[in-house]
């Protein structure tokens, strides 16, 4: 039997998940396998090559490449310090001398004889990756790779700003359709990871900052205040690098638009839980969803991330992800295999949808997604 | 090479594998069934063939023959069972992305930048020592693009070698890694001054896999673009394929060498224009990325003059992945300037940020089709400004100029894009190709583009040129077959003179010999029914102030063709005139939906 695929966001109670954790380049790995994590736990490090830089000597020295090797007082390899000589010359019986001091800590690279740059090579710079996730080493390559593993739940957001955070989850509203607002807030949110309703703006994200919240998980979110938060309008959706204080998932759409119940009735059965949240959002091939996992240990048997299938089926709950119903929840009634002409007079493959009120009807198949609910 | 009867063609995109097959009918090479399947470069499947099996597995429910034993294509044919050849383009894994590096920005950078994209490349950045930034500005864009390969132009043979070598070292000094692949070499390419090979070799060989191919450009007067072009395409098969999951199986499938996909594009896109004599211009509008592709003569003013083709890419400019990117570059009010109806600026920002967090939704509604399109139209605009910017100069292999060119009054930056000389536009991608419309289409390119004169326009069916261009390498007959009876439906022509005068202004009176004759009013668009069997007489005799192509106020007489949609009369303008007051613009453009038939009543 042919399945349809739908994407669409997890929103999972008890799941085992994995996290690949990686340096940039080889080092030291200072966990073992079976070893417990905590998220902001150190597990692997490098150095990675300091910032290159070039100097143009010849031109300072007024010399010719060929000649720099005389006015050298340094060589290729030699580790050099700020402000350390490292080329003179001198013109009018020694009168006049031009002398070229570092500008860096570090090493010179190398010294070319053809153009008479000299690179300079700025000192190590340490990488360290934490854990991100409670949980316990599943293995680890010994170079370069950790595996960390967890059990607990598992929501993704459509999409997200700023990087890998963790801190306790806290519900500042009262229901899903309700905002977030700068009333909502307080001083106890330090620290913490606020879950508002329906909307924020950019005024509350701003206080949250202040206040020092490391993120908050909203409904829904304006263009226009994205393009203040990030001081650019963003044009394609590759984020997670950007430093703005805190991290914002969204997990419905643009708009204010009410959380799903479910995301929100599950963030708060676990309010007051450790959680990890991560904005790095990448909608390209390869799509990569902001995500928020709170580990805990679980009751029931935990249904294996990668193995949750969103598979269109009648029963199954989904959401429109595009006008004129958008951000509606319901059950699929009925899936046609014949294409429906749609009122664009495209001709698609569509589904029938009951919603929430008892109101039916058709819509794309490409237009909603499954909510994977284990 | 003689008797190929069945071919299987693919095309790996970043998410579907696209397989066609094509079979010699009667002695005709036509399309006879198409399939598709994801495309599975990434988890879990790793492995390309994955995919291309599944797109030809689909063939062979629809056609009930035989391609695939074992997993693998059966080519050449036994028994009637598989291919004779199999060829194959790819763009998966986002393409081939290569970093370009010259001595002057304008000259041998720009001629490097112009042997990438027409290897089929994207082009993430181009380094010149005169392109204002630091060196360790540009040591930190390296590190921080980390292309797919680098090419090293500069200075011309026996010219500078000192600036060459500093781009050389401002590499070494990054110490680049490739996209994929940790533990292999990122492939360097030199084309440049033959006096810095062996310096350049000192700096780079023992931090990159490098390659020194004839300079591209050996004096100030020459390009030669092929042999950085054929290093390009035997890298990216060397080096990048061969770290891409699954490529160095399909490499032994293959009939032919693996193509990027832009390039088998481009390849086809010559073709055509060389075989039919034609100046063609063509794009893929995609999700993430827009190439346009143009063919023209060197000199416009000599129709003996040789052909020159050229590709851009505009890298962040789609309709789905990159949509928001289109409207932070064109503007809100340059999209809204398309949409027929009052719509609140903060629920359109809204949504198209919507689509581009969703970006496989397609629009249910009228309203929302109509915003897309808009969409559409601006970024063919955007696009196609980049191209006409590229396109300039000294752009071609081995082009001479003479004496006389020093006395010539033009400029080496006027673009080779001779609008008024056009003579096809052909558009391909989901939004021109799969319009509920045809018109639909013929609109958004005339809108797009702004064609001057008279133009044909035609989309690709299917999207499968990529598969035509990789095949024309071995069989060119049966590529050109294909491409004019099965992959182009052509949607007619436009007839638009180019001048400004104010709306209600008479524009031009056009006679369609056997179908009628119309005076149009400036502002006034008009659609005459005519396929593309018949051949009409057409005099155009335009108002002093507009030029159809001999002069303004000059008539012109030739013949033309319709197609799907028609010829349609554009009096708009060139540069197209909108109006500036909100609800005259909406009434205008309600009328010419109306007039051209673009979308149903409400």
């Amino acid at each position: 039997m042919a399945y349809a695929y739908s994407p669409g966001l997890k929103v999972l109670e008890s799941v085992t998940l994995q996290r690949d954790r990686r340096l940039p380049l080889s080092g030291k790995i200072i966990v073992s396998q079976g070893d417990s994590v905590s998220a902001e736990q150190v597990v692997m490090m490098t150095e990675m090559p300091g910032k290159a830089d070039m100097m143009n000597i010849v031109s300072m020295l007024g010399c010719l490449p060929g000649e720099i090797g005389k006015y050298m007082k340094k060589e290729a390899g030699d580790s050099i310090k700020m402000h350390e000589l490292i080329a003179e010359s001198s013109s009018f019986f020694g009168l006049f001398k031009t002398r070229i001091e570092s500008p860096i800590d570090g090493t010179i690279e190398s010294i070319s004889p053809v153009t008479g740059q000299l690179t300079l090579r700025g000192k190590p710079i340490p990488v360290e990756v934490k854990a991100y996730i409670d949980g316990k080493v599943l293995s680890t390559d010994g170079k370069e790779n950790v595996i960390v593993e967890t059990t607990g739940s598992f929501i993704q957001g459509i999409f997200g700003v700023g990087g890998e955070t963790c801190g306790n989850i806290e519900i500042a509203v009262q229901s899903p359709n309700i905002p977030l607002t700068i009333d909502s807030l307080s001083e106890n949110h330090k620290d913490k990871i606020v879950v508002g309703g329906s909307y924020v703006t950019y005024d509350v994200l701003m206080r949250a900052k202040e206040i020092g919240v490391k993120a908050i998980i909203v409904g829904g979110f304006d263009d226009s205040d994205l393009k203040k938060f990030l001081g650019f309008d963003l044009g394609v959706a590759i984020t997670g690098q950007e430093k703005l204080g805190l991290t914002l998932v969204i997990t419905e759409g643009f708009g204010e638009i009410p959380m799903a119940e479910k995301t929100f009735n599950l963030l708060c059965k676990y309010a007051g839980m450790r959680t990890s949240v991560n904005g790095a959002t990448q909608i390209r091939a390869g799509v990569m969803r902001p995500e928020i996992i709170i580990p805990h240990p679980s009751a029931q048997k935990a249904a294996d991330e990668k193995e949750t299938k969103l598979v269109l089926e009648i029963g199954k709950s989904v959401r429109v992800i595009r006008e004129p119903f958008f951000g509606k929840i319901g059950i699929i009634k009925s899936l046609p295999v014949e294409l429906t002409k749609l009122p664009t007079e495209s001709m698609a493959r569509v589904l029938e949808v009951e919603f929430e009120n008892g109101e039916r009807a058709v819509i794309p198949r490409a237009n909603v997604e499954v909510i994977a609910m284990d | 090479m003689t008797d190929i009867n069945v071919i299987l063609a693919t095309d790996c995109g970043s998410t579907t594998t696209k397989a066609i097959l094509i079979e010699k009918i009667n002695g005709q090479y036509r399309l006879t069934a198409r399939g598709e399947a994801p495309t599975t470069v990434e988890a879990p499947a790793e492995d390309v063939t994955r995919g291309v099996i599944n797109s030809i597995a689909e063939i062979e429910d629809i056609t009930g023959k035989t391609f695939i034993k074992d997993d693998k294509l059966i080519v050449p044919r036994k028994d009637d069972k598989g291919a004779d050849i199999y060829v194959s383009t790819s763009s998966a894994g986002g393409g081939l992305q290569m970093m370009v590096a010259g001595v002057v920005k304008q000259m041998s950078a720009e001629s490097a930048e112009r042997a990438a994209l027409g290897a089929g490349a994207i082009v993430m950045d181009v380094l010149a020592t005169n392109d204002k930034r630091r060196l360790f500005q540009r040591i930190e864009r390296i590190r921080n693009l980390r292309p797919d390969m680098i090419l090293i132009s500069g200075g011309t043979d026996g010219g500078t070698v000192r600036h060459v070598v500093s781009q050389a070292e401002v590499i070494a000094a990054a110490d680049p890694k490739p996209r994929f692949g940790i533990g292999y070499e990122l492939p360097v390419i030199f084309a440049g001054n033959i006096k810095a090979r062996d310096a350049v070799r000192e700096t780079l060989n023992e931090k990159t896999a490098l390659q020194i191919v004839d300079n591209l450009r050996p004096t100030l007067e020459n390009e030669n673009l092929k042999p950085a072009r054929d290093a390009i395409h035997d890298l990216f098969l060397e080096h990048v394929m061969q770290h891409a999951p699954g490529y160095k199986k399909l490499m032994t499938w293959t009939s032919a060498p693996i193509m990027p996909t832009p390039g088998a594009v481009g390849d086809i896109m010559q073709l055509i224009a060389k075989r039919e004599n034609i100046q063609v211009v063509g794009t893929d509008i995609g999700g993430a990325t827009t190439d346009d592709f143009s063919v023209f003569r060197a000199d416009r003013d000599d129709p003996e003059s040789q052909f020159v083709f050229n590709r851009t890419v505009s890298a962040n400019l789609g309709m789905s992945y990159s949509i928001s990117n289109v409207v932070a570059e064109a503007g809100i009010p340059n999209i809204m300037r398309w949409v027929s109806f009052d719509v609140d600026e903060r629920l359109l920002r809204n949504s198209i940020r919507n689509k581009m967090i969703r970006p496989t939704t397609i629009p249910q509604g009228l309203n929302g089709l109509i915003i897309e399109q808009a969409i559409c139209r601006e970024a063919l605009r955007l696009a196609f400004i980049q191209h006409k910017q590229m396109a300039v100069g000294l752009r071609g292999v081995q082009k001479q100029s003479s004496i006389g060119d020093a006395f010539s009054q033009k400029s080496s930056d006027e673009t080779l894009v001779d609008m008024i000389g056009l003579d096809l536009i052909v558009g391909s991608g989901g939004v021109l190709s799969h319009a509920p419309r045809r018109n639909q289409s013929a609109l958004m390119m005339i809108d797009g583009f702004a064609p001057e004169g008279i133009t044909n326009l035609a989309v690709d069916s299917i999207f499968m040129m990529p598969h035509l261009g990789v095949l024309a390498q071995i069989n060119e007959d049966a590529a050109i077959e294909v491409f004019e009876k099965d992959c182009l439906i052509h949607l007619g022509a436009v007839v638009a003179p180019v001048g400004v005068a104010p709306y209600g202004k008479p524009c031009m009176t056009v006679e369609i010999h056997g179908k009628g004759k119309w005076d149009l009013k400036v502002g006034e668009m008009k659609l005459i029914p005519a396929t593309r069997d018949e051949e009409f007489e057409i005099t155009i005799n335009p108002n002093k102030k507009f030029d159809i192509g001999a002069g303004k106020g000059k008539i012109v007489e030739r013949k033309i063709k319709g197609g799907v949609v028609g010829i349609i009369l554009d009096a708009r303008c060139r540069p197209i005139q909108l109006p500036e007051n909100h609800d005259e613009r909406i009434t205008a453009l309600q009328s010419w939906n109306k007039e051209l038939d673009i979308y149903p009543e409400i």
